[in-house]
């Protein structure tokens, strides 16, 4: 989205742009180290083949299969970096962090502060995620906002090829443990390519349709609607300024501060169930900087408060959709 | 007590040198002492801090302690104290640390149960039971690649034998040919729970079967039969063989933690243990055979408690951290808005 486009760009999805992520952070730095269930070319290089071919490329001592063993995993992850790798775990699916949620919270995020600087753990943790493939309650969780809660973390949501690929590659660089969120159904879609070497930093956003009335404020899967329904409403006159969060935490509070300061009006929109969630703490952020400059109550669109369900409209019933962010963009302009 | 398999160092007589008994006396000498010293000042109430005593446990760490190298990794879990100080973290930073002082190995952020200290190797202490095993692997992962011929030191309790962790790390380690010694520090209670009222089996152990890899069981608080599975299993990691699991027999002398007042140990259990106290028996038998004399003995012991001294004052005349400075420090690697 963010990258050059010509005619000649081409198109990659999602699990190409890891791949191309994985393979440019292993040529560059020896000491990265990918495993995880199924990942190496024995066993087809990953699921959606995000990890084909590096093992045979880079070695079976760097790229790993491993025994479903969630807690091995990341333990390992946490093992190798404070001995100086640069590990990349893959756990397959979010919710299969809750059985390794020890490694993640209690050792991964907390290790530098309690070492007092002495120890530090670059990890990145990819895993996949989200509703709308029929998968029901137990494959499709966005549970970005536990791992946000907990300091020391570092929360990664990319909404296109391009910034998967850049955004990965900063977090295996980044010297502090990152939650990377592959989502499910963009792994399968396309987008333009970016250029080899690309990055995009942590903890900076992207505005990707600028506006005057209203801050539509998103990440992940749903960065399609957002930009669908921006150029609807300027269609009507309406001026939306769109900004992609890209990074959970760090989060670009400034981009979005400065943006909501300038529109008086915010709405944001997340896969996640709206309670409790993303939302609620940019909410309360705008709130407590902007009081005096907000025309209208700061309102959020996410999913419904409950398990994802099987059944397709169901499912359907469970997500956000376009109508529902146009719904919250009109209710701040009538206030 | 009986190896649940034939342990080949033992089988094969290896006895520890009388300077390594010496070596191993000191470290001992060093945690029964600091474990007086600090009871007696959480009683004092001059600390306020989460403790778990070690003491009765004390020969299992200072045997594998000498059997280590420059540059081995040693995990250990909440009840740490003896492993910290057999493994060389010294003893201002680590009493600077229990009082939470600026001064302390992690400058207070961690406190008792997490004591870091790389340069000696203790790299990770962890307040959660079981989680040690599976960073171990990655530890030894990193050696296995980088072919450094380091070991790495998993210690944890009976308890964490049940905790689902074991089972993964154990078969990975396996699986890898991991280099990992895992070391049962069986004290036979559970927190409050016998060992035959939470374990299935009747030897950790005999677990190690069922990953493929040796699995003794020694008399922890005999310094030979300790030394030696150290050594065998050590050896076998440093030369590409693999992993050991040491159930290493022994008896925890105080409560689960500082206050506990341990009703559900048996009175006379307990004393008959405190009678067979590993530390004096040493003493006795290194005297008995002629390693060393009395004045040797004493000379040691006046270094240690010197040395003891020395670190509580440090650690209570130490300054505080300071919130302003060190609160938004080590979150992560730089400060960050998050």
């Amino acid at each position: 989205m963010n990258a050059a486009l010509t005619p000649e760009t081409p198109m990659i999805t999602g699990a190409q742009a890891t791949l191309m992520a994985l393979e440019e952070a292993m040529a560059l730095d020896p000491r990265v180290i990918v495993f995880g269930e199924d990942v190496a070319d024995p066993e087809g290089g990953g699921i959606l083949k995000a990890t084909k071919g590096l093992s045979s490329k880079f070695g079976s001592d760097r790229v790993k299969s491993t025994p479903i063993s969630e807690q091995a995993i990341l333990g390992a992850a946490v093992g190798l970096a404070i001995a100086g790798k640069r590990p990349v775990a893959e756990i397959m699916l979010m919710n299969f962090t809750t059985v390794a949620m020890d490694q993640i919270v209690n050792h991964a995020a907390k290790i530098r502060f309690m070492s007092g600087g002495q120890t530090g753990v670059p990890l990145t943790i990819r895993t996949m995620t989200g509703a709308g493939t029929g998968n029901g309650g137990q494959h499709s969780d966005m549970l970005e906002a536990w791992f946000a809660h907990v300091p020391g973390m570092k929360v990664v949501v990319p909404s296109n090829p391009a910034d998967q690929k850049g955004l990965l590659l900063s977090c295996i660089l980044d010297d502090d443990p990152c939650l990377f969120v592959e989502t499910t159904m963009l792994m399968r879609t396309k987008g333009p390519a970016p250029p080899p070497g690309y990055r995009v930093p942590l903890g900076k956003a992207a505005i990707v349709r600028p506006g005057s009335d209203v801050t539509l404020i998103g990440y992940g899967r749903p960065m399609f609607d957002v930009v669908a329904v921006a150029d609807k409403l300027r269609d009507e006159g309406i001026s939306v300024e769109a900004i992609d969060l890209r990074t959970i935490v760090p989060m670009d509070e400034e981009t979005v501060l400065g943006s909501v300061a300038k529109t008086g009006r915010a709405v944001v929109v997340h896969e996640a169930v709206k309670r409790f969630g993303v939302g609620a703490e940019i909410s309360s952020r705008i709130h407590e900087t902007l009081f005096d400059k907000l025309k209208a109550p700061v309102q959020r669109v996410g999913a419904k408060y409950t398990p994802v369900p099987f059944s397709r409209p169901l499912e359907q019933a469970f997500l956000w959709s376009a109508n529902d962010i146009e719904a919250a963009i009109r209710r701040t302009l009538r206030a | 007590m009986a190896s649940a398999e034939p342990n080949s160092g033992a089988a094969a007589g290896l006895l520890p040198a009388a300077d390594t008994l010496i070596a191993m006396y000191k470290k001992m000498f060093l945690i029964k002492h600091c474990d007086e010293q600090m009871r007696a000042t959480l009683r004092a109430g001059k600390i306020a801090a989460p403790y778990y005593s070690p003491r009765g446990q004390e020969v299992i760490s200072s045997a594998i302690a000498v059997n280590l190298r420059q540059g081995d990794y040693v995990i250990t879990i909440y009840r740490g104290l003896h492993d910290h100080l057999a493994t060389g973290v010294p003893p201002r930073e680590l009493w600077a640390e229990y009082a939470g002082r600026v001064t302390g190995s992690c400058k207070g952020k961690g406190g008792p149960m997490h004591i870091t200290h790389p340069a000696s190797g203790v790299v990770v202490t962890t307040g959660i039971v079981g989680s040690g095993m599976p960073i171990a692997n990655g530890l030894a992962w990193a050696s296995l690649i980088d072919k450094t011929g380091q070991v790495t030191i998993t210690n944890f309790g009976d308890g964490a034998a049940n905790i689902g962790a074991f089972h993964e790390s154990l078969n990975l380690a396996s699986l890898w040919k991991l280099p990992v010694v895992f070391v049962c520090q069986n004290n036979e209670y559970a927190e409050h729970t016998r060992f035959d009222g939470g374990t299935a089996i009747d030897s950790i152990a005999k677990r190690a079967a069922a990953y493929t890899m040796p699995g003794v069981r020694v008399n922890g608080n005999d310094p030979g039969e300790m030394w030696r599975a150290a050594a065998v299993a050590i050896e076998r990691a440093r030369s590409g063989e693999g992993p050991t699991l040491i159930e290493a027999m022994t008896y925890r002398f105080h409560g689960h933690n500082f206050g506990d007042p341990a009703e559900y140990i048996p009175k006379e259990e307990l004393a008959d243990r405190m009678a067979k106290d590993p530390v004096p028996a040493l003493r006795v038998s290194l005297l008995r055979a002629g390693h060393a004399t009395e004045a040797d003995l004493v000379a040691i012991e006046k270094e240690v408690t010197d040395t003891i001294a020395d670190a509580v004052e440090f650690a209570l005349a130490s300054p505080w951290p300071d919130p302003k400075v060190e609160m938004g420090r080590d979150v992560y690697a730089m400060e960050i808005q998050p």
